[in-house]
């Protein structure tokens, strides 16, 4: 790893200081990426401004909305009852990522923040149609991803919270690559009053991506056999050592076909 | 910079870089050597340690972030020659072949069993996802964390 400086202010507003002081500094949270990442020198940074002291990390969950606070860790999301209770698909998603001692450390913001084209809570916040909170705006999950490692994120914008309301039925599978139980392809399925969305994870070629011809079946015909005939495109979707995209278009129905149970 | 931790019940303070990890500053600085490093990936899980009560992949956190905080690795279980009843266990099953993942192996599932005391083998199984071996196909391995599981939780 190179050389950097650390620091751990104690609000947000004084990490967002702290990182215009220099223009290769970058925020830390669970450092579940960020480390590896330092230590590979696939990245660097002159200073990590660790996130810790800020406050923000929180569940607030009411009748229709659920506001986590950016460093919430996987842990305390999937093991939060008040989540299980009302959005229980996003506590075993949350429950679901790598494994128990990356979960004690890795944070909602963190993962989204990074936009990892496998990760999980990308697809939750999109199909989901969550709100991403910084410190200076309200970004819709629409306009948050902005293709693979890519956010509408500014470099000194730090995320605080995420809100997601509380749909009908939701669901998550996926289908986790055995050695880095990332998502190989990951299906989050949502049922609202207006409708069903689908987002998928793991197999677009530019990041997490709503699957509308699943939607536009499903829409018309919440069945369980609805999607036993459909064929996925995969023209856009990603060709890797791990699986071709025709593999993965074939996974991402399979999946669905599994959350299928889940929202009838 | 400077750190202080209490690691292994030991208050103690140190220089460090702000670039160490905190696996190099617990076997280099401390001289813990069972603390192991199996990867390069954040994979394996023989890194393994407790902080602040959750087991954590010590390669994959800097020494600075644990500024503040209670540490216990692999040499702070035993009660002097009483050993810990995960490492017990682990040695009256053979749960280890060559060793090298034991101290991660046993720091993981202690967490693993404290947080479900009536863990099954299946939750065992997937619960010891973060830490791979290379000897043992782990049958030993999860028949050790069912027995410390039993003496563990009554
Ligand atoms: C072995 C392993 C397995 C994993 N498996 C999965 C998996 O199955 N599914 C999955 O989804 N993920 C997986 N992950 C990734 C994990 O979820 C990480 O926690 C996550 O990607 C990054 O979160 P973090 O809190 O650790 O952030 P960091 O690593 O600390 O930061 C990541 C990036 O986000 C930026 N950042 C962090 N917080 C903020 C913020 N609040 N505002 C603005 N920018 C911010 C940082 O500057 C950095 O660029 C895995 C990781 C490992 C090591
Ligand atoms: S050495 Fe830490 S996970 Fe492999
Ligand atoms: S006993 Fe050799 S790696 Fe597990």
């Amino acid at each position: 790893m190179y050389d950097l400086q650390y620091s751990k202010p104690s609000s947000v507003n004084d990490a967002v200081a702290e990182i215009k002081k220099s223009s290769d500094a970058k925020f830390l949270a669970g450092g579940m990426t960020m480390i590896p990442t330092l230590k590979a020198r696939l990245s660097s940074a002159d200073m990590l401004v660790d996130l810790k002291g800020s406050n923000l990390s929180y569940i607030s969950v009411s009748s229709s909305e659920i506001s986590i606070g950016s460093m919430t860790r996987h842990c305390d999301v999937a093991s939060s009852s008040d989540i299980k209770g009302s959005l229980p698909a996003l506590a075993k998603l949350a429950g679901g990522i790598g494994d128990h001692m990356v979960r004690s450390c890795g944070t909602i913001g963190g993962s989204l923040a990074n936009n990892d084209p496998a990760a999980c809570y990308p697809s939750a916040v999109l199909a989901l149609g969550a709100t991403v909170v910084t410190n200076e705006r309200s970004l819709k999950a629409d306009d948050f991803f902005e293709g693979m490692f890519e956010t509408a994120l500014n470099e000194d914008e730090v995320i605080t919270e995420v809100k997601f309301s509380i749909p009908e039925k939701a669901t998550y599978i996926k289908f986790p690559n055995p050695a880095s139980r990332y998502a190989m392809v990951g299906v989050f399925m949502v049922k609202k009053s207006d409708g069903i969305s689908v987002a998928v994870t793991g197999a677009g070629e530019n990041g997490v991506f709503r699957c509308e011809e699943i939607e536009n079946v499903l829409n018309l015909n919440l069945a369980l056999d609805a999607l036993n005939n459909i064929q996925i495109s995969h023209d856009d979707l990603t060709s890797d050592m791990h699986a071709s995209a025709a593999y993965r278009a074939n996974l991402i129905r399979e999946m669905a076909k599994q959350g299928l149970k889940d929202l009838i | 910079m400077e750190i202080s931790v209490k690691i292994n019940g030991k208050d103690i303070k140190a220089d460090i870089k702000p670039n160490t990890l905190l696996s190099t500053f617990i076997r280099e600085h401390l001289n813990l050597t069972g603390t192991h490093i199996g990867c390069d990936t954040s994979q394996c899980g023989a890194c393994a340690i407790h902080l602040n009560g959750d087991a954590v992949k010590s390669c994959a956190i800097l020494a600075a972030q644990a500024d503040g905080s209670e540490i216990t690795t692999i040499e702070g279980i035993a009660s002097g020659d009483k050993l810990h009843p995960m490492q017990q266990a682990f040695h009256e099953n053979h749960g280890l072949q060559c060793g090298y993942c034991t101290p991660g192996m046993v720091m993981s599932s202690i967490k693993l069993v404290e947080n479900n005391p009536n863990i099954s083998e299946d939750e065992i199984r997937k619960g010891l996802e973060g830490n791979i071996c290379r000897c043992t196909g782990y049958h030993n391995i999860v028949k050790s964390i069912k027995q410390a599981a039993s003496v563990m939780g009554g």
